[in-house]
């Protein structure tokens, strides 16, 4: 079961090692939890999730891997828990006397198997239970203190029932970085997006400096830093206006120009579903003042980064015919012009408001994605990693 | 010994198992959650109830992974070696310890929190991976090497600014502290104001978790926001009826400057539908 579980996370995209693995078992071990499966379930949390993003798939898992443990045959729970962890358990509460008591009653094996039987016995009885408790003394696991709790997980009601509701209330479904962008989260985004202007700032010996100012101290030295030059990343952004996505593009102009101090240049431009051989700057004046593409990608070199933002959602012909355009003629189609922007800028992405999942219902998405090399990424706070670790390359 | 929480600190079962995992296993836990969440006040209070001295590295942006090692001042040196100062001969003199060697040399189990380490470089994590790991280090000017007497507990805190390397993540539990429901938050101010008004609490939880959700705000307050309006509410003393008010701007008063520290969520909370909400509710 412990490996079905692991094996579960990393199919819902929980990155767990096989590291984290060993630490929980080595936690369990320890002693650390309780015993109880709401403790398990802490402490299975605590050791493999490293993000609040995949708390949520986490909770998902862990409800449906251990759903069914009330309803196990005490066999199959006790195969479930790993001998050691019983071992230990015992260990805790066991004094220096009753471990040579376990000796001769025929070690450990002989105290598996009757823990065994015990199970057993407990789920035939409907008040299961009582042999442990109150024991003490004349059964061994009472005598040494093996903590009814812990034998009986995930078939006490109470706690179990209370403990079910932890990862079953989805706390975390907020944190998850599948939802698309918007107040709650766009703080987590602009951190990402200040981290990728920024990538490391420090300090370096200034020798020139150095040197200038030990001679006016007369041979005395005299240090200078300075601070590392500050990144230059040049940003373009590409935003699609004018169609149901205007909610979406405003988040994330909004998004670029919050952290636009970070970026040594951010410029951006808006077109109409798919970009043709001119843009604007200014929706209310989109009509009379045009920038020609050729001139963008003149004025730009391919050092800047570009950004397009779009649902990608029209008809093909708006991509594929000369004259495809709803809103004017294009002498040249949609596609040529999206390809020289794209050997232009040799690090281009294009975020897409549009559900991931719902690209393939779509043919111009898939249109577009090809024609911008595969580099279309969701509009969440995971797509936008994405699409920044595919500039920084 | 378990940590179970202080007196003056409440912790969720969730906070203990994972603190009591990092304890059992030495490994570092990492901490995240909202501004205010008690990140910081933790790894004070998990010393404090273990009775183990804390070391506390605060990290700034220009912190070097190195300076929680050692700092080796050649500069220094060079000045002495050109006033020709006999100190100049011993290295060590030039070597002043950091946090870490501070705990690795220290005679019992200590606690370290290193705070808010996504203030640092990115490359800040990965270069204290070793040093973590193995808990010892080298100091290549003397060529000795320092190891911890007693693996420290150590506590990590990240407000999120950047993200940790995954090598990193590995070798460390986590926890991210949930902003605290009301009934933790009672807790909470229980802890803090035994003595306060049960009825005042009530008012103001209503008020602070309402607040919380207004949508827009640039700041939501938080718990230690919520402790500082308390306290001043219980200086003023308030009546709870106070803090029923039927217009936003009779209420502001009571809650600016603690709870909603720029101008412009107040204008925003003015603007407010939500006591509309609290009125026709009828209470
Ligand atoms: N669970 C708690 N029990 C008692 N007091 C708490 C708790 N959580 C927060 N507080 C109080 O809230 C205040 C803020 O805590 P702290 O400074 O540790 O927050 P933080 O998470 O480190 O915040 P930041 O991210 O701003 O550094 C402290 O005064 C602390 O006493
Ligand atoms: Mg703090």
């Amino acid at each position: 079961m412990f490996t079905d579980f692991f094996l579960k996370l990393r199919d819902a995209k929980v990155p767990v090692t096989l590291k984290e693995h060993l630490t929980l078992i080595e936690g369990l071990k320890a002693g650390v939890c309780d015993w109880s499966v709401e403790s398990f379930y802490y402490l299975s949390r605590a050791t493999l999730v490293k993000d609040e993003a995949h708390l949520d798939k986490f909770d998902r898992v862990f409800g449906e891997v251990f759903k069914g443990i009330e309803s196990l045959s005490p066999e199959a729970l006790l195969a479930a828990i790993p001998e050691e962890w019983l071992k230990k358990l015992t260990e805790r509460f066991l004094t220096e006397e009753e471990k040579r008591q376990i000796q001769s009653l025929g070690g450990w094996e002989k105290l598996m198997e009757t823990l065994r039987e015990r199970l057993a016995e407990q789920k035939g009885r409907h008040q299961g239970g009582s042999k442990w408790i109150g024991t003490a003394g004349t059964s061994p696991f009472g005598a040494y203190g093996y903590n009814p709790e812990g034998i009986r997980i995930g078939q006490d009601q109470n706690r179990n029932n209370r403990a079910v509701k932890v990862w079953d209330k989805r706390e975390f479904r907020n944190f998850d970085d599948k939802v698309e962008l918007g107040t709650r989260n766009i703080k987590v985004a602009l951190r990402k997006l200040r981290r990728f202007a920024r990538e490391g700032a420090a300090s370096e010996l200034d020798l020139p400096d150095t040197i200038r100012s030990t001679a006016h101290n007369a041979g005395w030295l005299d240090v200078k830093m300075v601070p590392e030059r500050h990144n230059a990343v040049k940003v373009l952004l590409f935003l699609d206006v004018g169609g149901s996505m205007d909610e979406h593009i405003k988040v994330c102009e909004e998004l670029f120009s919050a952290v636009k101090s970070e970026f040594k240049h951010l410029e951006y431009f808006y077109f109409h579903n798919c970009p043709y051989e001119a843009m604007w700057k200014d929706n209310r004046r989109r009509w009379s003042e045009k920038t020609p593409t050729l001139q963008i990608l003149r004025t730009y070199g391919p050092d800047y980064r570009a950004v397009f933002v779009g649902d990608a959602t029209m008809s093909p012909y708006e991509i594929v015919q000369p004259g495809g355009s709803v809103e004017h003629f294009n002498e040249e189609a949609g596609q040529v012009w999206l390809q020289r922007v794209t050997e232009h800028f040799r690090r281009l992405i294009w975020l897409n408001p549009v559900e991931e999942r719902r690209w393939n219902w779509t043919q111009s998405v898939k249109m577009i994605e090809r024609l911008v090399g595969q580099r279309m990424f969701p509009l969440t706070l995971d797509g936008l990693d994405r699409g920044i670790r595919a500039l920084s390359r | 010994m378990l940590f179970t929480g202080t007196k003056s600190y409440v912790a969720t079962p969730d906070l203990m198992t994972a603190v009591n995992a990092a304890i059992a296993l030495k490994r570092p836990l990492l901490v995240k959650g909202e501004p205010g969440t008690g990140k910081t006040v933790l790894a004070r209070e998990v010393a404090a109830s273990l009775g183990r001295p804390l070391i506390e590295w605060h990290v700034k942006s220009t912190t070097k992974a190195q300076h929680g090692l050692y700092e080796y001042d050649a500069v220094a040196r060079l000045r002495d070696g050109q006033l020709g100062d006999e100190r100049v001969r011993d290295i060590r003199n030039y070597i002043s310890r950091g946090k870490l060697w501070e705990v690795f040399a220290a005679e019992e189990t200590c606690v370290l929190l290193i705070d808010e380490i996504d203030k640092a470089d990115i490359e800040f994590p990965n270069d204290l991976l070793l040093e973590l790991d193995r808990m010892e280090f080298h100091v290549y000017e003397t060529r000795e090497t320092v190891k911890a007497k007693n693996r420290p507990i150590v506590f990590i805190t990240s407000n999120n600014e950047k993200e940790l390397p995954d090598a990193f993540l590995r070798r460390c539990f986590f926890h991210y502290i949930r902003f605290p429901d009301k009934e933790t938050m009672e807790r909470i101010i229980d802890v803090h104001f035994p003595d306060i008004k049960k009825a005042l609490v009530r008012e103001a939880l209503t008020v602070f978790y309402e607040l919380r959700e207004v949508p827009g705000l640039k700041k939501k307050p938080s718990t230690s926001e919520l402790l500082d309006w308390l306290k001043l509410l219980m200086v003023e003393d308030l009546p709870p009826d106070a803090l029923k008010a039927k217009d936003a701007k009779s209420l502001i008063p009571p809650l600016h400057g603690a709870l909603l520290k720029n101008e412009q969520d107040v204008h925003l909370f003015e603007r407010l539908a939500f006591l509309a909400r609290r009125e026709s509710r009828g209470d």
